[in-house]
């Protein structure tokens, strides 16, 4: 006889009776939803202390200061930290992006109380030991060494420059080498002392566990942290807009393949027409084989490996760009046949069957995207960012049937103009 | 985690494993062929990885644009690789869509076209594949110390093919492959997730079972002789990172000493998909700081491959003091046993792991297939107790035996680019 563990409403998709969210007296929200059907937790989270705080002289500082609280606290060394997690199997560990440091980690249920205690000394009393932070730092800089000479990296950053001039999108989050040389232990521990603070910080917590207990066991360890000056993130301003198309080459002579962005600016995550970008995207760049774009650079003309097209939306305005690798000497035909797919794209957008099979397609992956813990932990993530709701995954068929063909060739329209993008390459 | 399943054998000679996990309405689906990059001959290496890009360009009852777009539009996820042992192809989707998969699957086992036109296309696409691995100096170094360290076996070359291979091999000499290998009694289909086995394995006899029996294809055997001595070899490039990659012959994974070997790698590089910033490699070279990084990984495989150590060296260090620190490290292990305490944490680290894998899906009908190809799915099954059996005697033995000198390989990846430039 079989059991039915899937969930008695029939959906395995999380939502408002079994999301369980509090917030803390200090300000830091809790969500939570149990899944027993493994004995292990998924934990993730953020607080607001990402790079747009940095000025541009000590740019990857932010980066610089996530990679730091792990390496000592005031009760433990760095290599007793991880001697905690690994003897148990468990992980830790933190990043940094434009607005939010975040951090994730997951264990046997039996060890969540180790690894939120780690959290916890982490993110409140780490002492950024001065031996720990230069073999750090050499770490780092090694990093940028390899940056500098990947064809990928390169272009993207181009992109972000050419793209967002003047704007903090501009700056990649893990500096330069010459920033990453003057930031001292002071710089970081200021910059933890300023912006590290309850304020702003949500935690997800999935497993075997159930919801009251989890939450109990954050206030356990985070419930008394108090920063009365924590300086919170300033808001962003305007970008330029691009007035006609733009190109760069980086020069990586002895490579074999170059790589490309094209692109231009997308919308927020919270704009109206998000959806409509987000399912015209997939029909121009994602659906079956990487959409409309690896059909004719890939299938039809055997250019590329990979060739495809994204978009990225979050708090700021985001981006809306393709990507490819290509031979060197296949450039700009590949070029070409890019900028010929967003013409036709802005002028006759999407037909009935396409947008059906992405729509369908959206739909249909849903429960794979919320099967493992860690997969939960990003869904309840994203509802509380961009305050979508928690029915949100129970709602979402309908958010994506409500897009129509007039939908995304407007926001296509309001997006793409193929006479004015920028286009990175890095290669030969 | 249950590790309850069903196996049977068709009319045709196609092994069935189905394992019912009924945590989420998903199934995941995967064919496993018995034939990877150790079955190709000079002069048409990379034919197995090519033969897996012309299986996503269409039968005549599933087109090239209405294949992909079948799976994509009910939600599913699909793909393909090739190992050197084997290739497979996976999907996994909603529960009540997986019959699609399955028609898929059982259709272009034998009615894949091979068009010429797509051949063509397809060849540029793997070059380009090829160029984009080449840009990347741990892949050449990589590919520099496989050569080095087999000359007989065809775990020699890439899986992705020499150039000169992919520039010549024809339409003829992919559908020959596909031919030969791509029968049902040369493959296993495994299948994980929210069905019910009596119906499913109807449904799979209904498909599959009219595919014809094939002629079973032989693998290629050509055991590779002891290694005679270590070596030692440079890949120049651009850059300004040196990395270091040692390879040391290592067993099968059937063989006996394979787990004491993990409880060893355990030890030495960190337990697999977690941190290591407590291994044994991580607190003698990147503590002391005479690498950025390192890694280290077995790998589990048919015959007798490779374990490698990769190893970004600190700028401002010489390589010979970082080797010598990696040699000193090993030296430990064999000199002084090991104690039972750090056996006991590299086994709760496993299951810990083997925790998290049974979060998905997809994993666990991977893991079915996946030991099949080297040795049975008891050897997934038995692995935790098995670890739990290693002996610090038995790592001792086995840190003596297999990591010497005379057994491996050493290449050096050296930046030029100030030359370059």
């Amino acid at each position: 006889m079989t059991k039915r563990l899937i969930r008695k409403n029939g959906s395995s998709l999380p939502g408002p009776e079994d999301i369980h969210r509090e917030v803390l007296s200090n300000g830091i929200t809790v969500l939570t939803r149990s899944n027993f059907n493994s004995p292990s937790i998924s934990m993730a989270g953020y607080l607001p202390a990402g790079s747009i705080f940095e000025s541009d002289e000590k740019l990857g500082l932010a980066d610089f200061v996530s990679a730091s609280l792990m390496r000592g606290t005031q009760t433990k060394s760095f290599d007793a930290i991880y001697n905690e997690l690994e003897s148990v199997g468990a992980g830790l560990g933190f990043d940094s992006g434009v607005h939010n440091a975040s951090f994730g980690g997951r264990s046997l249920v039996d060890d969540l109380p180790l690894v939120l205690k780690l959290l916890s000394e982490s993110l409140l009393t780490p002492i950024f030991p001065k031996h720990e932070v230069e073999k750090l730092r050499a770490q780092i800089l090694t990093g940028l060494a390899i940056r500098e000479q990947d064809t990928s990296d390169m272009a993207a950053m181009a992109f972000d420059r050419m793209l967002f001039d003047g704007h903090p999108y501009s700056r990649p989050a893990d500096g330069y080498v010459e920033t990453i040389e003057q930031i001292t232990q002071k710089d970081l521990v200021e910059f933890h002392r300023a912006h590290y603070g309850p304020r702003g910080m949500v935690i997800a917590i999935v497993g075997a566990i159930d919801p009251k207990k989890a939450v109990a066991a954050v206030e356990r360890v985070l419930g008394g942290w108090q920063v009365p000056g924590q300086v919170l993130p300033p808001s962003l301003p305007p970008h330029k807009p691009i007035k006609k198309t733009v190109r760069h080459h980086h020069v990586l002579a002895s490579k074999s393949q170059s790589d490309l962005v094209i692109g231009m600016i997308g919308p927020k995550r919270n704009d109206p027409e998000f959806y409509a970008a987000s399912l015209g995207n997939s029909v121009l760049g994602q659906f079956g084989m990487m959409g409309r774009i690896g059909e004719s650079v890939r299938e039809k003309s055997g250019l590329a490996y990979h060739a495809s097209s994204s978009l990225s939306a979050g708090i700021g305005p985001g981006t809306w760009e393709v990507n490819a690798g290509v031979s060197p000497k296949n450039l700009k035909k590949a070029i070409g046949l890019i900028e010929q797919e967003l013409r036709k794209f802005v002028k006759s957008g999407v037909t009935k069957d396409e947008l059906a099979d992405s729509q369908a397609n959206y739909i249909g992956r849903l429960p794979l995207s919320v099967e493992s813990n860690g997969g939960v932990a990003s869904a309840l993530l994203n509802i509380e960012r961009y305050k979508l709701g928690m029915d949100y995954y129970q709602r979402y068929e309908s958010v994506v049937r409500s897009v129509t063909r007039d939908s995304v060739l407007e926001t296509a329209r309001k997006y793409i103009d193929p006479n004015r993008l920028v286009i990175s390459t890095a290669g030969p | 985690m249950t590790n309850q399943i069903t196996q049977v054998t068709l009319k045709n000679g196609m092994k069935v494993m189905l394992k019912e996990i009924h945590t989420a309405p998903i199934i995941s689906s995967w064919i496993w062929y018995r034939v990877g990059s150790r079955d190709e001959p000079t002069g048409k290496t990379g034919v197995s990885h090519w033969t897996e890009h012309m299986q996503f360009k269409g039968t005549k009852k599933f087109p090239a644009n209405v294949l992909d777009k079948a799976i994509s539009r009910e939600g599913g996820r699909w793909n393909a690789s090739t190992s050197r042992d084997s290739t497979r192809y996976f999907e996994t989707m909603p529960a009540d869509k997986i019959d699609l998969a399955l028609r898929l699957e059982a259709d272009r086992m034998k009615n894949s076209i091979f068009d010429e036109k797509e051949v063509a296309s397809e060849r540029t696409v793997i070059i380009s594949e090829r160029e984009g691995l080449e840009n990347e100096p741990t892949f050449r170094l990589s590919e520099a110390v496989q050569q080095t360290a087999f000359h007989v076996h065809p775990y020699h070359h890439e899986i992705i093919g020499d150039m000169a291979d992919l520039r010549t091999i024809t339409r003829d000499d992919l559908y020959e492959h596909y031919r030969t290998y791509y029968v049902p009694n040369n493959s296993i289909l495994t299948i994980a997730g929210d069905f019910q086995t009596k119906a499913m394995l109807k449904r799979i006899k209904e498909l599959f079972e009219p595919v014809p029996m094939g002629k079973m294809p032989p693998r290629l055997n050509r055991p590779e002789p002891e290694p005679k001595g270590e070596v030692r070899l440079t890949v120049e490039g651009p850059g300004e990172t040196t990395f270091i990659q040692v390879a040391y012959r290592f067993p099968n994974a059937a063989h006996p000493d394979y787990f004491p070997l993990q409880v060893l790698d355990s030890l030495l590089g960190g337990a697999s998909g977690l941190s290591y910033k407590t291994s044994r490699l991580y607190r003698a070279l990147v503590d002391k700081e005479f690498a950025v990084d390192v890694s280290s990984w077995p790998e589990a495989t048919i015959d007798p491959f490779l374990y490698r150590i990769i190893i970004t060296n600190h700028p401002k260090r010489k390589t010979e003091k970082t080797l010598a620190a990696l040699d000193a490290e090993i030296q430990k292990l064999q000199d002084k046993r090991v104690s039972k305490d750090e056996i006991t944490r590299a086994v709760k680290q496993a299951r810990a792991v083997f925790a998290y894998g049974s979060e998905n899906i997809t994993n666990q009908a991977f893991w079915m297939g996946y030991a099949e190809m080297f040795s049975s799915y008891h050897w997934f099954t038995s692995h935790l107790s098995n670890l739990a059996k290693v002996t610090p005697q038995d790592v001792q033995r086995v840190a003596q035996k297999y990591f010497q000198p005379a057994n491996r390989v050493i290449g050096i990846y050296t930046p030029n680019s100030r030359r370059s430039k």
